[in-house]
């Protein structure tokens, strides 16, 4: 019997060519992850030394005040109203609100400013230096500032990794659980339970499938994070690709898990949410998950996006080998094992 | 005859809602039966139990002497369905989806997608993806699926509903012919004429209970006559005024008129017009047709089969 005749390939096949005939679905899977990544390289590109936005109230001394600031490169200074300096503090315009007082001499200064903002101390303690010095305070050590940017220490070096495992975990789901409560819903599922078909086959057509677009997704996304962020991978390139391939086989797990009873892709969207966003936000695909407290920690170290994440960051930006990421890669195979069996258990053909 | 298919007290229910209330049937290989009844009658409920997708909540179903706890696998490859309305891989063209349930059947049994393409004369449309079907040529294509594994019974659940009347016929040919060919056929219809065209026997089923049970011509012997003649007078009559002319079988009312079950037209008629003149009633309308099994179901229930 030629290949082409065994159903597990006819079904991949099926379901391949039902991929790429359709360009939203193929948009989505390898298009739009680029387009955040350019959006969120750009965002938080490195700009050499950061300078804070600062205003100053008007005020007899403000533009003495304003003067001594310009000297400082790393400080963007305005004079503005004392309303619209307010304003522009509580939008973020302006870090710091620097004000000068009503008397003529210099002698105060009252510095506004919202601590929770991560640069505004900073930019605080820059400012009163440099007015400080300007009104004759004299430092008595002298310091020399050395730049040293680690290797993959950069936030789009973090970032790519990170943004990897989200495309991973929302295209394992929706080409899963999509596809398969779509055919439930349009009566193939039934259809193709009517047939002697192994409903085995079916269901690892979806993983062929997956098979052969991760490689994909994994190129693009650092082909392109090599050529337009110079995001460097430092690990194993065949680590990477193997723990991707691992990474997607468990997340199609959970979405054989969110397809097996929905009867309608109403069900299924909302399913896919409830596993997905919390995901998004714990795991560290933005921001790192060390922000949350402590005793969550472990908690959020079992979910398969935060192993696939905290493995990847390991290989891509340590260059650690994928063998010395046992725990990661063992949260990952019990999720895949776990819900595919608990899937095809409460799984509905008819 | 030998039984194809066996149905004895076969009832579903779904909760307090009894789709198939306690159904006896026995299908003779090589024939094409006919489930005919009303939208909600039961009928898709009773197809997808023989074919093995929903399970009855009691009786016994047994398909070429196999029974779907016991054999499934088998009974599987024997089979073939065409399910009302099954919307297939929109962007896989009409030959990968036939290689594709092709490949789901044993090599030996299963025929080839160049028999398939003709016998269903989708030949011009191979290339063709299903979402560009025509609703004839993807019924035609459902049927096609449904014979890939060249099965010893094929079951088509409403398969010309929704279709213009041309491609209906197209569907009939294609059927008819599959049914010369000796293959048991069961086929759910709403429509008598459908069933009257297509089917050897028939079983009537309204409120998932079989209220008849024949070939299309017994059944309408059943109702009186094969020639009915819908009439209005004026002044209007009641059915008794027409109950015992000679050849009329008999007689109901139907809207403002009457409808006479007549043997033979030609002495019925003549006689039915004496008595209008005898009594000096204006007919202002008169309809001489053959009776369908539309009226054996209106006869039946008191309702017609378009009636929901």
């Amino acid at each position: 019997m030629a290949l082409s005749d065994s159903p597990l390939f006819a079904l991949s096949a099926a379901r391949i060519r039902s991929f790429l005939r359709e360009p939203g679905a193929v948009f989505w899977t390898f298009g739009f992850p680029l387009l955040i990544t350019v959006a969120l390289g750009i965002a938080f590109r490195n700009q050499g030394p950061t300078r804070f936005a600062v205003a100053v109230a008007e005020g007899p001394r403000a533009a003495a005040i304003v003067a001594t600031l310009k000297q400082d490169d790393a400080v963007d200074v305005r004079m503005l109203s004392a309303t619209e300096a307010a304003a522009q503090l509580r939008t973020g315009a302006v870090l710091v609100v620097v004000d000068g007082g009503t008397s003529p001499t210099l002698s105060e200064l009252t510095y506004a400013f919202d601590p929770s903002r991560p640069e505004a101390p900073a930019a605080r303690r820059a400012i009163d230096d440099r007015l400080q010095r300007g009104a004759g305070r004299k430092d008595v050590l002298t310091a020399t500032d050395r730049v040293a940017v680690a290797r993959g220490s950069r936030y789009v070096d973090w970032l790519v990794p990170g943004l990897l495992g989200m495309q991973l975990l929302s295209g394992a789901l929706w080409g899963t659980a999509w596809n398969i409560v779509t055919a439930r819903q349009r009566k193939l599922l039934k259809r193709l339970a009517a047939t002697p078909m192994r409903r085995a086959h079916y269901l690892l057509s979806f993983r062929v499938a997956g098979l052969l677009f991760v490689p994909v997704q994994v190129l693009i996304l650092f082909v392109f994070a090599r050529v337009a962020f110079g995001v460097v991978v430092h690990g194993s390139s065949l680590a990477v690709l193997a723990l991707s391939l691992l990474a997607s086989w468990s997340f199609a797990g959970l979405g054989l898990l969110c397809a097996s009873r929905a009867e309608n892709t109403e069900t299924a969207n909302g399913l896919i949410n409830v596993v997905t966003l919390p995901m998004y936000i714990l795991s560290g695909v933005f921001f790192s998950s060390a922000r949350f407290p402590a005793f969550v920690q472990p908690a959020v170290r079992l979910l398969p996006l935060s192993a696939f994440n905290e493995a990847l960051r390991h290989i891509v930006n340590d260059g650690a080998s994928l063998a010395s990421q046992g725990f990661p890669l063992a949260v990952l195979v019990v999720w895949g094992v776990l819900s595919s069996v608990v899937a095809l258990r409460l799984f509905r053909w008819a | 005859m030998e039984a194809a298919i066996r149905i004895q007290g076969l009832v579903k229910s779904y909760g307090d809602v009894v789709a198939v209330a306690g159904l006896d049937l026995e299908i003779a290989r090589g024939e094409c039966f006919g489930l005919l009844g009303p939208n909600g009658a039961g009928k898709t409920t009773t197809v997808e139990i023989m074919e093995g997708l929903n399970p009855p909540t009691s009786g016994a179903v047994e398909i070429l002497g196999l029974r779907w706890d016991r054999d499934g696998e088998e009974l599987r490859t024997r089979i073939g369905v065409a399910l009302q309305e099954t919307k297939l891989f929109d962007r896989l063209t009409v030959e990968e989806t036939l290689r594709l349930f092709r490949s789901f059947y044993p090599p030996a049994r299963a025929l080839s997608v160049e028999t398939l393409l003709n016998e269903m004369q989708l030949g011009e449309k191979r290339g063709a993806w299903v979402q560009k079907l025509s609703g004839g040529q993807r019924q035609r294509l459902a049927v096609a699926l449904g014979i890939v594994g060249d099965p010893d019974v094929l079951f088509l659940d409403e398969p010309t509903t929704g279709l213009d009347p041309q491609s209906r016929r197209a569907l009939w040919d294609t059927v008819g012919a599959l049914r010369a060919r000796g293959k048991t056929i069961v086929l759910t219809t709403h429509y008598m004429d459908e069933a009257e065209f297509l089917c050897d026997r028939v079983a009537v089923i309204d409120h998932g209970k079989r209220i008849a049970l024949g070939s299309p011509a017994e059944l309408i012997d059943t109702i009186g006559g094969h020639h009915l003649v819908e009439l209005s007078c004026e002044p209007a009559q009641s059915p008794e005024m027409f109950a015992d002319v000679i050849g009329v079988r008999s007689v109901r009312a139907a809207g403002d008129g009457v409808v006479l079950s007549i043997e033979e037209t030609h002495v019925a008629l003549p006689a039915l017009f004496s008595r209008l003149a005898e009594r000096g009633i204006k007919p202002t309308r008169v309809v001489s047709r053959t009776a369908t099994l539309d009226d054996v179901f209106l006869s039946l229930t008191g309702r017609t089969l378009r009636e929901d």
